[in-house]
């Protein structure tokens, strides 16, 4: 179908390469510079001291030596990532397979119900966990009820991990019910009247049709959860410190910016292999997301 | 009941339960046999709405502590109303998501009438890059723009916000129009051309018409994308131009106050009636 010339395109290629390109090429750039005069922006010269403080520091003999602070801040949201995507899949497996097999028309309505909040404001969403889960909030009231002191919830790492499932959820349910949507119900029927234990059906016929779904939902729930700032923020208080929280902290009071972009090279790099290894798995993603 | 089933001779449940369900192709399966489905897929519903219905019913409290129930009541609404802080705010996000929506669907609509007319490799190339803003960590997005904007001596206000949010506007916008085009049977466009429609009559008497259900789709994804966005905004905004989300995370850094909830019950407001109006333009297109 011809409705115009390829050309077409290039106003937004050209502007995304500004905007993406730019922004990508000056955080290289600024990575090696060193520390701006008022710790704003960046100086003229040019060191790699800020890859070296990502792996070593200075005792306080003057020794320079391996010190893995913030390769510890990289490894503890990698951690935090895959706890939040085996959260998300243990909540929105058994959903996604459950809404493929309602009615047909009620499918449309039950996926619309998943994608509001998956729109709605991410820091509204995470917000509603501080009232939630501050110790004069309704969870703490429900501990009164029953009569246990409530354990401090706010300001946990497990507040952390709850926000983050809540907030990465919808990406684990819609794909794995698109790859179930697809599957015809009635093999895992027939699987059944033969004599099938629901395990081995499961297992058998259920999982190898779902798998894309399941894979891509838990690549797409990883990779923005390896980045995630405003749940360790807002819902970690100073017991998380995560990698996008570092970042944010050395363009801020920090004053870093050249050891910042440093660490969202990091970042970066980490969220590349991670989409590099899960290449064969995006495949089936886009199978299924299509 | 596990036993019962596995008799090939007595499934009738089974069926009268899919019958009922208007369900012709794929079949139902009975999770009878998985007997915990339902109940944990009701669990996963409860749990994504749950904090929602209790921001919003917060909201509505009449007390000045933001978690203890004292009464129904609209103050909060009222001083919402009333505060000028929260009123730029509200206008600065709404002036911002008209621009980057707005332009980002132009860029959008025709990226996707260009990408259509590529060949396989080269439109998967492009749709690929105009998504590259959707794979880079937002945070990542956030110091990279502003640093690039520094570079470039920008000054940080609404100039540097509608770029940034531009950008990922694209990918949100590109979805629904690409969608819709690949609805379109390809005999109307070639009517058109042998009727002797083509350059800019073709595309305004005929193209654009028919996407406008995808565009207008995408524009309405891409506006609460923008308008909902912390993170980037927070980087590349100036001190007078504090949209809503900036200024909302700002009254959470502060401390408890119910306005808090009353701000985000009308932005949440303001989604869901924005993602219904976009998801019945996508079912009306077709019905059609």
């Amino acid at each position: 179908m011809r409705v115009g010339t390829r050309w077409l395109a290039s106003p937004a290629l050209i502007f995304v390469a500004f905007m993406v390109g730019g922004p990508m090429a000056v955080v290289v750039w600024y990575s090696f510079k060193t520390r701006g005069p008022s710790g704003v922006g960046v100086g003229d010269g040019l060191t790699t001291d800020a890859y070296e403080r990502l792996v070593a520091a200075e005792d306080f003999a003057g020794n320079v030596g391996f010190d893995p602070t913030y390769l510890d801040v990289m490894w503890s949201s990698i951690l935090l990532a895959a706890a939040t995507m085996l959260v998300a899949l243990a909540v929105g497996f058994p959903a996604a397979v459950w809404i493929s097999n309602r009615p047909r028309h009620l499918q449309p309505v039950l996926i619309l119900a998943v994608t509001i909040p998956f729109w709605t404001s991410m820091l509204v969403r995470t917000y509603a966990w501080i009232v939630i889960l501050r110790d004069t909030g309704p969870l703490a009231s429900v501990f009164d009820a029953v009569g246990i002191d409530a354990p401090q919830m706010l300001n946990t790492r497990g507040a952390t991990l709850i926000g983050m499932a809540y907030t990465f959820l919808p990406f684990m349910i819609l794909p794995i019910y698109a790859a179930a949507e697809r599957f015809d119900h009635r093999t895992a029927e027939a699987g059944l009247d033969l004599g099938a234990t629901p395990a081995v059906v499961l297992r058998r016929i259920v999982w190898p049709s779902v798998r894309p779904g399941v894979v891509a939902g838990c690549l797409l729930v990883f990779v923005p959860a390896i980045g995630a700032f405003l749940q360790p923020e807002l819902l970690g208080g100073g017991r998380s410190l995560m990698i996008a929280n570092l970042i944010q902290q050395q363009f801020g009071a920090s004053r870093n910016w050249p050891f910042g972009s440093a660490l969202a090279i990091l970042l970066l790099v980490v969220v590349g292999v991670v989409l590099v290894v899960a290449r064969r798995a995006a495949r089936g993603a886009e199978l299924v997301l299509s | 009941m596990t036993s019962r089933s596995r008799t090939p001779g007595n499934p009738g449940h089974r069926r009268r339960a899919r019958r009922a369900g208007g369900e012709p192709a794929t079949g139902q399966l009975d999770t009878r046999h998985y007997p915990g489905v339902g109940s944990a897929a009701r669990l996963a519903f409860a749990f994504l709405y749950a904090p929602l219905v209790v921001v919003v019913v917060y909201s509505f409290n009449s007390g000045p502590l933001v978690s203890r129930w004292e009464g129904l009541s609209l103050a909060w609404y009222r001083e919402v109303l009333e505060r000028d802080d929260v009123r730029d705010a509200v206008w600065v996000s709404l002036r911002v998501a008209v621009a980057a929506s707005g332009a980002g669907t132009v860029l959008a609509m025709l990226a996707a009438l260009g990408i259509v007319a590529m060949l396989r490799r080269g439109s998967t190339l492009a749709v690929g890059f105009l998504s590259t803003p959707l794979l880079i960590p937002e945070i990542v997005t956030a110091v990279g723009t502003l640093s690039f904007f520094v570079l470039l001596d920008l000054e940080r206000g609404m100039t540097t916000l509608v770029l940034a949010h531009t950008a990922f506007c694209i990918p949100f916008a590109l979805l629904p129009i690409r969608a819709r085009l690949a609805e379109l049977d390809p005999a109307v466009f070639e009517a058109a051309s042998d009727l002797g429609a083509s350059g800019l009559r073709l595309f305004r008497r005929v193209t654009l018409p028919l996407l406008v259900p995808g565009i207008v789709s995408g524009g309405l994804l891409a506006f609460i994308i923008s308008l909902d966005d912390y993170l980037i905004s927070a980087f590349v905004a100036g001190p007078t131009s504090t949209t809503l989300p900036i200024f909302l995370f700002g009254l959470i850094r502060r401390g408890a106050s119910p306005l808090i909830n009353a701000v985000s019950t009308l932005l949440l407001a303001v989604t869901v009636a924005v993602l219904l109006a976009s998801y019945l333009t996508s079912r009306w297109r077709r019905g059609r």
